[in-house]
């Protein structure tokens, strides 16, 4: 029986099938938005309002055909979209919206489960650059080098920004993070400038506009996946949906109290909280441009690094006090 | 990383008509570039000697999709001169609306398209939306959203009346309510001011010395303008109207120079339509002109659009020779692009708002020290044309 269960874990609830229906149902919400932003009505005919247009492009891009180029590093080239995918849905299984009780450790809500989540959601960008790499290619070469520096921007201030909440609640699980702020839900506060810098980050590490540098497809092509096609193309796809979730999720659990309430009331606020985050994400998409990477970086060091800073100077000084 | 060549085109996302360019790139700095032209030979000015001067009239106006009216009325205008006949005032007047109307079609659109070239794709939706009141305002007036087929010798070939008119006054109300916003968000909006503020810089001097056209140049702080310099149609005393200038000289100072220009040509649509004079809209024009040869030109809205037609006496002409302004703007963006980033590449060559079909041209590269000059006859290039796809596999 528990094997059984270890399997439906993994494979239906929370694991693979929900988090490519619910990154879908995501993804739509975001192009939904995006093209309310820009007085557009988005997809409108598959499924109502077009809710299964995404599910829709995956299995399309499933069918087509899937071509390695002659000159790539096939066994890299091969590999890499599964690895990134493996990661981001282990990702998904560490969120606290699964477990109902912060007293229990286990295999997917531990002490450092934080950390290990910032590392898993941090691996797809490496597998892009590894893609850009194996492919053989001067536009995906320029992609993956830009996904490296844009990681050098985005990585230390994110860490910082998510370490704020982690020390105020002095914890490094998830769960019990989340479980502080429950129970002192006006700390919240604190973490403003956190949260921001986290969500700006984010939408980085997801490669949105303004921070689609590295597949700018005005400039590089398609960057990191010009040379990518079908299936692996697809996954590529599923995996940036699942990102948005689990980083979503992640900054809600720090940043929003997490999603109290056990099974249902629980799963609702985890859907009301990954959904405000990304109408943040698509509003930040809709109203700016693209940045130069050079622009970027010097942004991140000028402003987000030192804001994540200042954060943890605030928390560590009102720890302090209010103890 | 070393230097390394970065081809952009002639297939390229940011590029959507065929030219070639090639960057020697280190790290994300441009080096060095390199222009290729050559890659679309549509034979219209040969076609044009083959064909009546009426034909060649529809033939010049799909010459480009986007300034097809400007062509159009710079052909009609040249051999108007060579008949020595010339057009009733109300019929200069519907030449000059067409053109602001093209104009704004094309700004709009531009704006979009730089909107898009620095992934403001925002700005892209809303611009291209008020696009379609100027475009719904031409069918209204033409029958036609993109080749209108307005401008005949001698006069246009529609006339506008009352109901017309106030349509086009309430249309162009609207753009002009809505065109400050444009301007607003182009010049202050943070991302995109960062994006395009001191990139492509092109100064006066070198404005000037690489002959650069239109927009471009006016953004440079070049105070040039065919409609004031050289007027045609209704243009100089009849319509009143100031050339945008701007003394910045990047590509922020092409949106501002464009999206003020955009204001002006609604003021000058404004007036046209106001003060439309009575009258006949054409005189008859006759079969055959006059042996003798004329250069005519006009501003198209990526700058001075110029047409040499000589004729032999008979219906058709001898040559016809177009030279559309993206042409003359190349030298200029291989100046701006030289020591930028590769991020800038797309909308520094997006801000001459070029046109690479219209001013195509098959290239045949001689080299000029070992002096093997070539002529080509028109049998030659038929051999060289099957020559060409037959070493390509492609049988003919």
């Amino acid at each position: 029986m528990d094997i059984l269960k270890i399997f439906l874990y993994l494979l239906v609830y929370p694991g693979l099938l929900f988090l490519f229906v619910y990154s879908t149902f995501v993804e739509w919400v975001d192009r939904k938005l995006y093209a309310k932003f820009q007085n557009r009505m988005g997809p409108m005919h598959t499924g109502s309002h077009g809710i299964l247009q995404p599910i829709a492009d995956f299995v399309k891009l499933m069918a087509k055909e899937d071509i390695v180029p002659a000159e790539a590093d096939a066994k890299m080239f091969n590999a890499v979209p599964a690895l990134a995918l493996a990661s981001v849905l282990t990702a998904g299984l560490l969120l606290p919206v699964w477990h109902f009780s912060s007293a229990v450790q286990s295999a997917t809500s531990f002490q450092g489960d934080i950390i290990v989540l910032a590392y898993l959601l941090s691996l797809p960008t490496f597998a892009y650059f590894l893609a850009g790499w194996a492919s053989a290619s001067m536009y995906a070469a320029i992609g993956g080098v830009r996904v490296l520096t844009l990681l050098f921007a985005y990585e230390v201030p994110m860490f910082l920004a998510i370490l704020s909440p982690a020390v105020m609640a002095g914890s490094w699980r998830m769960a019990e993070i989340a479980a502080y702020y429950q129970a002192n839900p006006w700390h919240l506060l604190i973490n403003v400038f956190g949260f921001v810098v986290a969500v700006i980050c984010l939408q980085a590490k997801l490669e949105r506009v303004p921070f689609d540098i590295p597949h700018a497809e005005t400039e590089v092509v398609g960057g990191a996946f010009t040379e990518y096609s079908g299936r692996k193309l697809a996954m590529f796809r599923l995996l940036a949906d699942i990102q948005m979730v689990v980083g979503a999720g992640m900054i809600a659990a720090l940043f929003l109290g997490g999603f109290p309430g056990g099974l249902i009331p629980g799963f609702l606020w985890f859907v009301v909280k990954t959904l405000a985050i990304v109408f943040i994400l698509a509003a930040m998409r809709s109203v700016t441009a693209r940045i130069r990477i050079d622009q970027m970086v010097s942004f991140s060091w000028k402003w987000l690094a030192p804001l994540a800073l200042l954060q943890l100077v605030i928390v560590i000084f009102l720890k302090g006090y209010l103890q | 990383m070393s230097t390394f060549i970065l081809p952009v085109g002639p297939q390229h996302p940011a590029l959507k008509e065929p030219t070639s360019f090639r960057f020697m790139v280190d790290g994300e700095t441009v080096v060095d570039a390199d222009l290729r032209l050559g890659y679309n030979h549509r034979g219209i000015e040969k076609g044009c000697e083959e064909r009546t001067y009426i034909q060649d009239l529809y033939m010049l106006e799909r010459v480009c999709g986007i300034c097809s009216n400007v062509h159009m009325t710079v052909f009609a205008q040249g051999v108007e001169k060579l008949m020595g006949i010339e057009p009733p005032k109300r019929g200069l007047f519907i030449r000059c609306l067409m053109g602001e109307l093209e104009r704004v079609h094309s700004h709009l659109l531009w704006l979009g398209v730089a909107g898009h070239e620095v992934g403001f794709d925002t700005f892209f939706m809303y611009t291209w939306r008020d696009r379609e009141i100027v475009e719904d305002i031409l069918e209204m007036i033409s029958g036609n959203r993109v080749n209108y087929g307005m401008q005949t010798f001698g006069g246009v070939r529609r006339d506008l009346d009352e109901m017309q008119i106030k349509k086009a006054l309430e249309g162009i109300a609207a753009l002009k309510a809505r065109t400050p916003y444009y301007l607003n968000i182009g010049a202050t909006e943070p991302t995109l001011v960062a994006r395009i503020a001191g990139v492509g810089k092109l100064p006066k001097e070198k404005a000037l010395e690489l002959n650069a056209a239109g927009p471009t140049t006016r953004a440079s702080g070049v105070d040039f303008d065919v409609r004031k310099d050289d007027p045609y149609a209704g243009f100089g005393e009849h319509i009143p109207f100031n050339i945008v200038t701007d003394e910045g000289g990047d590509v922020l100072a092409r949106v501002v120079v464009r999206a003020k220009e955009l204001m002006e040509s609604y003021n000058i649509c404004e007036f046209i339509l106001k003060n439309l004079p009575a009258g006949e809209i054409r005189v008859k024009a006759p079969r055959k002109v006059p042996e003798g040869e004329v250069v005519s030109r006009a501003e198209a809205q990526r700058g001075e659009c110029i047409h040499y037609i000589r004729s032999n006496g008979s219906d058709k002409p001898d040559r016809v020779k177009v030279r559309a302004p993206t042409l003359a703007n190349w030298p200029a963006t291989l100046y701006m692009l030289r020591g930028g980033y590769v991020a800038d590449i797309p909308i520094v060559m997006a801000a001459i708002d070029p046109c690479l079909s219209c001013t195509d041209r098959m290239a045949v590269i001689s080299d000029v020290r070992k002096g093997t000059e070539q002529v080509m006859d028109w049998e030659g290039l038929r051999r060289y044309g099957i020559e060409f796809h037959r070493k390509r596999g492609i049988k003919l």
